[in-house]
């Protein structure tokens, strides 16, 4: 059945922002399909409110509606566009989820609508809903865990009498399985019960036999028209069930089962598919395996492409959501040629000869006061994804893939970390996931404790276990000899069980240089291997590679001009799609510009990590001693390292640096060092906050008196302001700077030295905070891409505050000033390509706070906000190009205006509800929206409803302010009451407004402290569904804590700051007069 | 992983390329054949047990291989008929609650050596480009191992089938059917459902057509196993005289086998078909099957036109459009390359057993009817 000619316009929903649980995964599935169903001729829509993706780049679709990811906002796109069809699996549960909305408004899926492809209605409830499931599984004879649904409480204690605990609860119609948990005790019940039912929308939980520490798998499988299915990748937890897969350490293929189990759960996954009604296109089916009797339960099932699909596309490379595009329009999978081989059809089950492991990463770090355990609901922020021949040599490239300061998973630093740890001590931390449970196993083996009890406590497979301790074995090896005593044979074993230079170095205690110059002279060389989908049983094009240590290198020789692009590595709160979408486009733009592109990265979830985005891909982890190899190996002309963020700056210096494109590395180090940064400043006579560094804690001290506090503090090479802190006193900063210097997480990556010191600034209170984005090319023109004034005040990173494009309240000239402020640090600095510059405004001064030579995070908005594509531009100024020529190629006009932009941020803590939610100096949200349209109001409303707060139109807002935001508050309460809302406030709060005129309808107490209900109990039962909840200072959080928590629990928006309150004012009142409308990108950006 | 344990060795193609490994396994010098790869990613106890494989070397592209053991269910036959195992990384711990002994002491027991720490991948490569090829592995020099592989006969022209075929009649399941399974080197999976069809008795290769015709059988089975079928004239005429007179069923080499029965001609293919992950198309029903593969030769579907019965090609090989089933229309036989009773691999074509068993009882309710 060939492409469907009775459908010509096809809607494409996206995942909207980055949040735990929904990642980069789909902009890689949702480009891919854009890219696809175009190629096939379709006029392609898309919806989706994240600016930083690569799919609503305006070239990836006909129309580009980046607007609020609501079924209101998608049936007005629908209303003004009229597709012919909706492809709702391509965009996570996000767009699952709105699909079901509109279907069941009979706005998509019913006859004289737009027909759902992919898979319809009764297929997703069939799989979305956990009753309808189970009942699906149970008719087609499969097994599945003993459970109940319940509604209320009473339904939830019937179903555990007639079960029995430990149970797992899972409320329905919700991603990354936020709200899920286990309940071992009726107290636990009680309470992860109640959570559960909160948390999903339409108050329904599911009660399930516990199988934790059972064996977990998943089954990649698609269908196509024909009902022809195959199976992409199998994929095998090494965390046992317990922890949400997404959580979870995972290898593919699967190691443990025999062929006889294996089948069985391959035509388990297809009746399962087949059952389920998905159509056509990819889908992922989880499943359970009792380890003592291999009896198999199917878990769930994605009707969907997913991050285990993406991360099964990258195992295997077998591309699913171009697949799945390709066979949601009509086409069966022999029709299709496999995208590596050429010369075979799609219609075959892919195998591998190496091994795929992938580890999360979190960023527990970042949110004090949560718990830091895994469970079955998802905390992790990224993962990295290794390639090895072996699983020995794949887990520890993929340890070291994190960059979080290990080498390898045996490495002395963490061992020595160890030490103090007893035995017993470590095997009950083993019983406990948490991010370290694998280096804790690994240090147990290594004391010579038996695999079996090590097994007993932490139920991961004794096979998985016995490939751990071959490394403990190796590393007393290595621990036992010289430099010289290692012969050609023991260094190539050593890297064939994935040690690194650098590890390697540390157990024998020499320089990294010198196991490099040794492994050399011995000839041990990397041989990159070919990703194939065959196992090398037919020939393949596609250069995706990855490094081993072998007897054959693939690669092959290349005469073309080459640039090597280094990646971003996991993503990180920080550091994340942005970054990607610059990568991407570095790639995009050399490859037309006619260079040969060659990608390092290795983060699975990307777009930078599809084989289709660069000429060459090595997945690889970035660091040294990898990207050198890979120099050795290409020899590019250039390397790019300042698109991807901190993970390649960093190596900037460590390659030849004539190697680096653009900006220098001396550069980059200039605008890093404080003394080489004050002096540029102070020869430019650019104000800076009063400052300086300090390594020690009396350095810190003579700091501090000589500003005065309030300060701000951070470490140097570092981004997402990881570690910063607003500091009032003296005793506060003591406890920053021991955290700093050793005891915290940052302690772990190296502590503070005088290369890497602590920077003090004094903290400017109700400063106006302003990014600039700028190119700079070689003969000195400037090219200011964007300025964006952001909302909240300086002290919340930029990171995690709304922010405008153009300016709002800055008067023209400051941000003229703020133009040539600019343009004249690239001037200083030598800038070859971008620079991203943030300042700070108190009245009319300009204060300077930091300079970075490199892509900003908010490279990606700029270039939708203003139309200019900064990264590409700034990609060929780094290889020499100049603006004028650019200009001249038709590659770069003039920023367009006339409209308003918002970037929000969106934060995490719904997941997290025992951590605060009040913004601070650290960034903390997992990513970001945005709204556009004529006016700010209006664009800022957008850009919250995205963000997931919608503004309340009716109803009660709570007012809680600290003293310096109570003036502001009036104009807050005023607006709110012109637009008919009720108004709750604190005591000081009401009286303060009382003074000048603004009643209020209720006065609350926060927290039980008189009679009658609190703002957390209104908050809990729905009175109140807006909060304002300014904190004080660094005191008097407690209060005001419990409130905001409540509010994050409850799913209630909450605004932390009066700027933002004034804000959504404003919107309120924009969006009253007329209501919400859509346009697309295309429109806005015509000249 | 103390070094002191580990033996040293190499492998050498009949071509002069060697390969360093360690030696696993039985302890033999020496062990030649001709190399072949298989690609599935699980299924290597009944890869090693499956007499097809008599006269080879099996490559398992597939890193690790052992990490579940082996089990007495899982064996394909009574031993091991391949001549060794070529390995990336034997798994020293295996972990499965089905586990009866490891792979290593497998091998030793059945007296297979092996060969692991290959970068099996660039093997598979230079078999890929060339074909099949013979060679050795063994702890000897690489140029004594090299003249063994430049000895190793290979596969074409060699008849194999007489290695591994039973002696004896036998019979397996007690059903009413009466089928006869002639055995070129039978997988214990295929004895398991054609017991589910019927009871089977299993004779040996050369049984003659009268002697089978004799026990008055519903049905036919014809085995796989290994080697060239142009060896096996004799064999051929003996199924050419069943064809028409009793429901016929063939796999892998008992396809090959019914096809030269009807005059077709059968080729070698450049490196054979070996893994579990082939896609197969059923032309009668265009749905695709994932089927389980381990063949060097193949029936010419290009020599059907010119023979005395209608031979139609029932299925393809989509990768690369080699014939994967022939029926011969009127005569109530039809015959697959692949292997639909899997072991190892996928369960797609287990179809192909139902058909067998409707052909049997139509025969025999016509044949009731004639009565």
């Amino acid at each position: 059945m060939p492409r469907r000619d009775d459908i010509s316009s096809i809607l494409i929903i996206g995942s909207g922002p980055i949040v735990i649980g929904q990642a980069c995964e789909f902009d890689y599935s949702g480009t891919q399909a854009c890219r696809v169903l175009r190629e096939e001729g379709y006029r392609v829509i898309l919806a989706n409110s994240n600016p930083a993706t690569i799919m609503t780049d305006p070239d990836f679709a006909d129309a580009t509606y980046i607007e609020p990811l609501t079924w209101e906002v998608v049936a007005s796109i629908i209303e003004r566009e009229q597709p012919d069809a909706v492809l709702p699996t391509l965009g996570g549960q996000t767009a699952l989820n709105i699909a079901m909305e509109l279907f069941e408004r009979s706005l998509i899926g019913v006859p004289g609508t737009p027909e759902m492809i992919g898979a319809n209605a009764e297929a997703i409830a069939t799989a979305e809903d956990r009753q309808q499931f189970k009942d699906a599984m149970i008719e087609i004879g499969l097994d599945v865990p003993r459970s109940g649904v319940a509604h209320t409480m009473s339904e939830a204690t019937a179903v555990i009498d007639d079960i029995g605990l430990p149970v797992i609860i899972r409320p329905a119609y919700i991603l990354g399985g936020r709200g899920t948990g286990i309940a071992s005790t009726p107290e636990e019940f009680e309470q992860v019960a109640s959570k559960g039912l909160a948390a999903s929308p339409i108050s329904e939980i599911l009660i399930e036999e516990s199988i934790a520490g059972w064996k977990e798998y998943e089954l990649e499988v698609m269908r196509d028209r024909s009902d022809n299915c195959v199976i992409i990748c199998s994929i095998e937890n090494v965390d046992p069930m317990g922890v949400h897969t997404g959580d979870s350490i995972t290898v593919a293929p699967q190691q443990t089962l025999t062929d006889i189990e294996y089948q069985e759960m391959r035509d388990a996954a297809l009746r399962c598919i087949r059952r389920v009604g998905v159509e056509t296109g990819g889908s992922n089916v989880q499943f359970a395996v009792d380890p003592a009797t291999g009896r198999q339960v199917v878990i769930e099932m994605n009707p969907r492409v997913s991050r285990s699909s993406a991360l099964a596309s990258k195992a295997t490379g077998f591309p699913i959501a171009k697949m799945a595009a390709r066979l949601a329009v009509g086409y069966t999978l022999d029709e299709i040629p496999n995208d590596i081989t050429k010369a075979t059809p799609a219609s075959f089950e892919p195998v591998i000869d190496y091994v795929v492991t992938k580890i999360p990463r979190w960023a527990f770090e970042k949110l004090p006061g949560s718990s830091g355990v895994l469970g079955t609901q998802m905390q992790s922020v990224g993962e990295a994804m290794s390639i090895g021949r072996t699983f020995t040599e794949s887990v520890q490239k993929a340890v070291r893939s994190l960059e979080q300061g290990r080498d390898g998973l045996i490495d002395t630093r963490t061992m020595s970390s160890l030490a103090e740890h007893s035995v017993e001590a470590l095997l009950e931390l083993c019983a406990i996931p948490t991010p370290d449970r694998l280096v804790h196993v690994a240090e147990l083996l290594r004391r010579g404790v038996a695999p079996e009890r090590v097994h007993e406590a932490c139920r991961i497979d004794l096979w998985f276990l016995d490939q751990i301790m071959m490394l403990c074995e190796e590393y007393a090896y290595l621990a036992s000899r010289t430099l010289e005593d290692l012969d050609r044979r023991s260094l190539r074993r050593a890297k064939r069980f994935g040690f690194s230079d650098r590890q390697i170095a540390d157990i024998i205690g020499v320089e990294e240089d010198a196991v490099r110059v040794a492994r050399h002279e011995a000839g041990v060389l990397p041989t990159y291997k070919t990703v194939d989908t065959c196992a090398a049983e037919f020939a393949a094009d596609t250069p995706y590679h990855y490094s081993t240590w072998e007897d054959e290198d693939e690669v092959r020789d290349s005469d073309r001009r080459k640039v090597v692009i280094l990646g971003s590595g996991p993503n990180r709160i920080g550091q994340g799609i942005e970054f990607d979408y610059c990568c991407v486009h570095a790639s995009f733009a050399l490859r037309d510009a006619g260079f040969e592109t060659i990608m390092v990265n290795c983060n699975p979830e990307t777009v930078s990590t599809d084989y289709d985005t660069s000429d060459r891909l090595y997945f690889e982890p970035l660091t040294r001693e990898d990207v050198l190899n890979i120099i050795d190996a290409e020899r590019p002309e250039k390397v790019i390292v300042s698109l991807g963020g901190q993970t390649p700056l960093k190596l900037a210096g460590q390659i030849d640096a004539a190697l680096v494109a653009g900006t220098s590395a001396a550069s980059i180090d200039a605008a890093e060092d404080r003394e080489l940064w004050n002096r540029l400043c102070h020869e430019l006579q650019i104000p800076q906050p009063p400052g300086g560094t300090a390594v020690t804690l009396e350095d810190a001290r003579n700091i501090c008196d000589d500003v005065g506090f309030p300060v701000l503090v951070r470490p140097s090479y570092v981004l997402g302001g990881r570690a910063m802190q607003i500091i009032h006193d003296h005793d506060h900063l003591e406890r920053a700077m021991a955290e700093l210097s050793g005891a915290g997480s940052l302690g772990k990556e190296g502590g503070l030295s005088a290369e890497r010191p602590v920077l003090i600034d004094r903290f400017l209170a109700s400063a106006v905070e302003v990014d600039a984005d700028a190119i700079r090319d070689h003969t000195g023109e400037v090219l200011i891409g964007g300025v964006m004034e952001h909302v909240e005040e300086a002290g919340v990173h930029s990171g995690d505050s709304a922010c405008a494009i153009p300016p709002q309240t800055l008067p023209e000239w400051v941000v003229e000033v703020i133009r040539a402020y600019t343009a004249a640090i690239a001037e200083r600095l030598d800038v070859r390509g971008l620079i991203n510059v943030q300042f700070a405004v108190v009245g009319t001064t300009v204060y300077v706070i930091e300079a970075n030579p490199r892509a900003s995070r908010t490279v990606p908005f700029v270039a939708k906000a203003t139309g200019v594509p900064l990264a590409k531009v700034a990609t060929r100024v780094m290889m020499g190009a100049t603006l004028a020529e650019l200009r001249e190629e038709g590659f770069l006009d003039p920023p367009i205006e006339g409209h308003v932009a918002v970037k929000e941020a969106v934060l995490p803590f719904n997941r997290f509800p025992e951590v605060d939610p009040a913004l601070g100096p650290e960034m903390r949200s997992t990513g970001e929206v945005m709204g556009i349209d004529v006016g700010f109001g209006r664009a800022f409303s957008k850009a919250e409803l995205a963000a997931g707060s919608e503004l309340p139109t009716s109803g009660m807002v709570f007012l809680s302010l600290n003293d310096t935001d109570k003036p502001a508050g009036i104009v807050v309460a005023r607006r709110l009451r012109e637009r008919g809302l009720s108004i709750a406030a604190t005591e000081g709060t009401a009286a303060h407004l009382a003074r000048f005129g603004v009643s209020v309808d209720r006065v609350l107490g926060k927290v039980a402290k008189q009679d009658g209900p609190t703002a957390v109990d209104l908050i809990a039962d729905g009175t109140i569904n807006f909060v304002v909840n300014t904190p004080r200072g660094s005191s008097g959080r407690s209060d005001g804590e419990q409130i905001r928590k409540a509010a994050s629990l409850h799913r209630v928006s909450c605004v932390t700051t009066v700027a933002a309150a004034l804000a959504a004012a404003q919107g309120l009142a924009e969006t009253a007069s007329e209501p919400l409308t859509v346009r697309t990108l295309q429109e806005y950006h015509q000249r | 992983m103390s070094a002191g344990h580990i033996i040293e060795g190499a492998l050498v193609l009949a071509d002069g390329s060697v390969f360093e490994g360690e030696l696993v396994g039985a302890d033999h010098p020496v062990s030649s054949g001709e190399v072949v790869f298989n690609t599935a990613l699980s299924g290597y106890q009944e890869i090693i047990t499956d007499p097809s494989y008599a006269g080879q070397l099996i490559t398992f592209t597939y890193p690790h291989i052992g990490n579940y053991g082996v089990n007495v269910d899982d064996a394909e036959s009574r031993g091991v008929f391949c001549r060794g195992v070529i390995i990336r990384e034997l798994a020293r711990r295996h972990s499965n609650y089905r586990a009866e002994q490891g792979l290593n002491e497998f091998l030793s027991m059945h007296g297979l050596a092996g060969i692991a720490g290959i970068d099996t991948r660039r093997l598979t490569r230079l078999l890929r480009e060339q074909g099949a090829i013979p060679g050795a592995f063994g702890s000897l020099s690489e140029s004594e191992l090299h003249s063994h592989a430049q000895q190793e006969p290979g596969t074409d022209g060699v008849d194999l089938v007489s290695t591994v075929t039973t002696s004896e009649p036998y019979t397996v399941g007690n059903g009413e059917r009466r089928i006869v399974a002639l055995d070129f080197g039978i997988k214990s999976t295929i004895l398991h459902h054609l017991g589910s069809l019927g009871t089977v008795e299993v004779l040996p290769a050369t049984t003659s057509a009268a002697e089978i015709l004799a026990r008055q059988p519903d049905g036919v089975f014809l085995s796989n196993g290994p080697g060239d079928p142009a060896m096996l004239d004799s064999i051929a005429r003996e199924i050419s005289q069943m064809v028409g007179v009793v429901p016929m069923f063939g796999i892998c080499l008992g396809h090959q086998l019914l096809g030269k029965a009807v005059g077709a001609t059968t080729i070698k293919l450049p490196f054979g078909h070996h893994g579990g992950n082939h896609p197969v198309k059923d032309l009668t029903t265009e749905r695709i099957e994932i089927t389980s593969q381990n063949h060097n030769f193949a029936v010419d579907p290009d020599s059907f036109d010119e023979l005395e019965h209608d031979v139609v090609m029932t299925h393809i090989n989509l990768n690369d459009g080699v014939c994967q089933g022939l029926e011969v229309r009127g005569a109530q036989c039809f015959s697959v390359q692949h292997h639909p009773e899997a072991g190892p691999g996928p369960h797609d074509s287990i179809y192909l057993f139902d058909r067998f068993a409707a052909l049997m009882d139509a025969r025999s309710s016509a044949g009731k009817a004639a009565r």
